[in-house]
């Protein structure tokens, strides 16, 4: 099929979920993008994938007594990240053990709680690698408006982000509330998976958050440049993995984590500064390109 | 700066007991002692970022409280997150986060404050470069750029000189002289004991509480040096500590 059938797809009224998923996949990747980004740099891509099956018993729960599935798996993921900080706090057990405790647990709850619903199978399959149909008007507005929130707020905290991700040390001499930004940071990681949920999945879910921003991090030294390559792979490999999903009648989900993967594979061989292909270059070229790498003045310090 | 009979404890255990240390403006005071001796706690109880059990903590005659007393603060060097993709001059503006406070974003004047924290370590060439591409005597010299950027009458450096070549630590030690000579309180851990000797103004040897303190040429005698370490009289430490005189 060619972009242009897509596009004439995507404007046919009979087919009115597709540019609702197309939608809702780039806002979520856009969202998904920066968050991930703090995500990446401090290292915890772990609680990414603990909150992404942690929504799963609010979804679940939602789905069973036919309420909001983005509210039920908010108010999961946001209860599992508390208790996460909440306990991790107690310095004889690391952040990793916790949260293999609390996901594992999580997720086990959801899948009891849908066995409850009739037909479970199909719903299950569903959750767990989403579908881009049978999404209701409503959640257009509940993911646009969620994102708009989670970028202010990150736009907001964005300085104390920093600073604990550098230097938590440092940070707390200075005043900063280390606890309640990491319960923040790991809210708007919550929000930002629930709003993705639904058309990548719940296992899937984590591509979206961590590819993005990995693959920007290999492109650039710059925070800011990161934060903006980021949500720009993310949504532009939604476009293209729903595009591919649509002609070949491949799992939408599945089809977009593939082609970030891509992305992120490409990021890897052609980085300008690091990837494998600039670190093959000759010596004399590299000292060419950067000549202030060797100011005489600081070398041997 | 003035430790008054501080008493800390860790789990269970007294790390520090009954600890007295006076830091004076002008003056650069070495914290010496063996691992685990409890120096990097005093310095965290005097950024108020421990809680004590006894005793106090003034700076400029007001109690501690953390990120409310204008101590500037170098932790160790591992501490940070040199894979961060951030600048030199950003590295150093995070010092100020705190002072900035909640939604508030860098104006003027904390830029200018930067400015001035980076000409005083003599890093401003290199304030656009990404901190992941320094040495090591560079990177100690952006947190002290980090700590100095809070403009802080005190200032406290955790063992600066770890890892570092010779030239490079008598560099740093020559900042960290003039930053005492300008009017600031200076105290920094050290496992370097004749850099300490060198260029300290005074010493406090630490083992869970102050065993001694004075200028370097008081602390001759070699009973204390061995009480504090817990070595015998035959130990290395007590030869560079004669060969550093
Ligand atoms: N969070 C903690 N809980 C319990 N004990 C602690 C804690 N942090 C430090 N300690 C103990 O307190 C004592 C002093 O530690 P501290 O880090 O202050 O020593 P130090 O003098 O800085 O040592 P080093 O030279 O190795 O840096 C050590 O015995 C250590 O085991
Ligand atoms: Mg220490």
């Amino acid at each position: 099929m060619s972009p242009i059938d897509f596009f004439l797809d995507l404007i046919n009224p009979d087919l009115s979920f597709l540019p609702k998923a197309l939608l809702i996949a780039v806002m979520s990747s856009i969202v998904c993008g920066v968050i991930g980004t703090y995500v990446v740099l401090r290292g915890m891509a772990f609680i990414g994938d603990a909150v992404a099956h942690a929504v799963f018993p609010g979804l679940a729960v939602a789905f069973v007594i036919s309420g909001n599935l983005v509210l039920g798996g908010t108010i999961a993921g946001v209860l599992t990240a508390v208790l996460v900080a909440l306990f991790s706090q107690n310095r004889r057990l690391k952040e990793d053990s916790i949260i293999g405790v609390f996901f594992v647990a999580a997720f086990a709850l959801g899948i009891v709680v849908i066995s409850q619903a009739p037909g479970y199978a199909g719903s299950l399959q569903q959750f767990l690698f989403g579908s881009i149909t049978g999404i209701p008007d409503e959640d257009l507005f509940v993911v646009g408006g969620t994102g708009l929130v989670i970028l202010l707020v990150a736009f907001l905290l964005h300085k104390e982000l920093v600073a604990i991700t550098l230097d938590r040390e440092m940070a707390r001499s200075m005043g900063v509330k280390v606890f309640w930004l990491d319960i923040v940071l790991y809210v708007l990681v919550t929000l930002a998976v629930v709003i993705s949920v639904q058309t990548i999945g719940n296992i899937l879910v984590l591509a979206l958050l961590i590819t993005p921003a990995a693959a920007a991090r290999l492109l650039t030294d710059r925070l800011g440049v990161m934060m903006l390559l980021a949500p720009v792979i993310g949504a532009a490999s939604a476009l293209v993995g729903l595009y591919v999903s649509w002609s070949w009648d491949l799992p939408t989900g599945g089809t977009i984590v593939l082609v970030l993967t891509a992305a992120f594979l490409l990021a890897w061989v052609f980085a300008p500064r690091h990837g494998v292909l600039a670190r093959r270059r000759p010596r004399s070229a590299a000292r060419a390109a950067s000549p202030a790498a060797n100011a005489p003045a600081f070398a041997g310090q | 700066m003035r430790v008054e009979g501080v008493a800390v404890e860790l789990g269970g255990r007294l790390v520090l007991d009954d600890v007295h240390l006076q830091v004076a403006r002008g003056e650069l005071v070495g914290l010496i002692g063996p691992n685990g001796a409890g120096k990097t706690t005093l310095l965290r109880s005097i950024l108020g970022l421990v809680p004590t059990v006894a005793g106090r903590v003034l700076i400029n005659g007001q109690p501690t409280r953390a990120g409310r007393n204008n101590v500037g603060y170098v932790p160790q060097r591992h501490e940070f997150a040199w894979d961060f993709p951030i600048s030199v001059e950003d590295v150093v503006m995070s010092g100020r986060t705190g002072a900035l406070g909640l939604f508030r974003r860098p104006k003027q004047a904390d830029w200018a404050a930067v400015g001035d924290a980076l000409d005083r370590v003599r890093m401003n060439d290199l304030r656009q470069r990404p901190v992941g591409e320094l040495s090591g005597g560079q990177r100690q010299r952006v947190l002290v750029a980090r700590a100095l950027a809070l403009q802080p009458s005190t200032l406290l450096l955790d063992e600066p000189f770890t890892g570092l070549d010779m030239p490079t630590q008598e560099l740093l030690s020559e900042l960290f002289m003039s930053l005492a000579r300008d009017d600031r309180a200076v105290l920094m851990t050290t496992h370097d004991l004749a850099s300490a000797l060198y260029s300290c103004d005074r010493l406090a040897l630490l083992n869970r509480t102050v065993v001694a303190a004075g200028r370097p040429d008081e602390l001759t005698e070699a009973q204390v040096w061995m009480d504090c370490f817990g070595v015998g009289e035959t130990s290395p430490l007590l030869r560079i500590l004669e060969l550093a005189r």
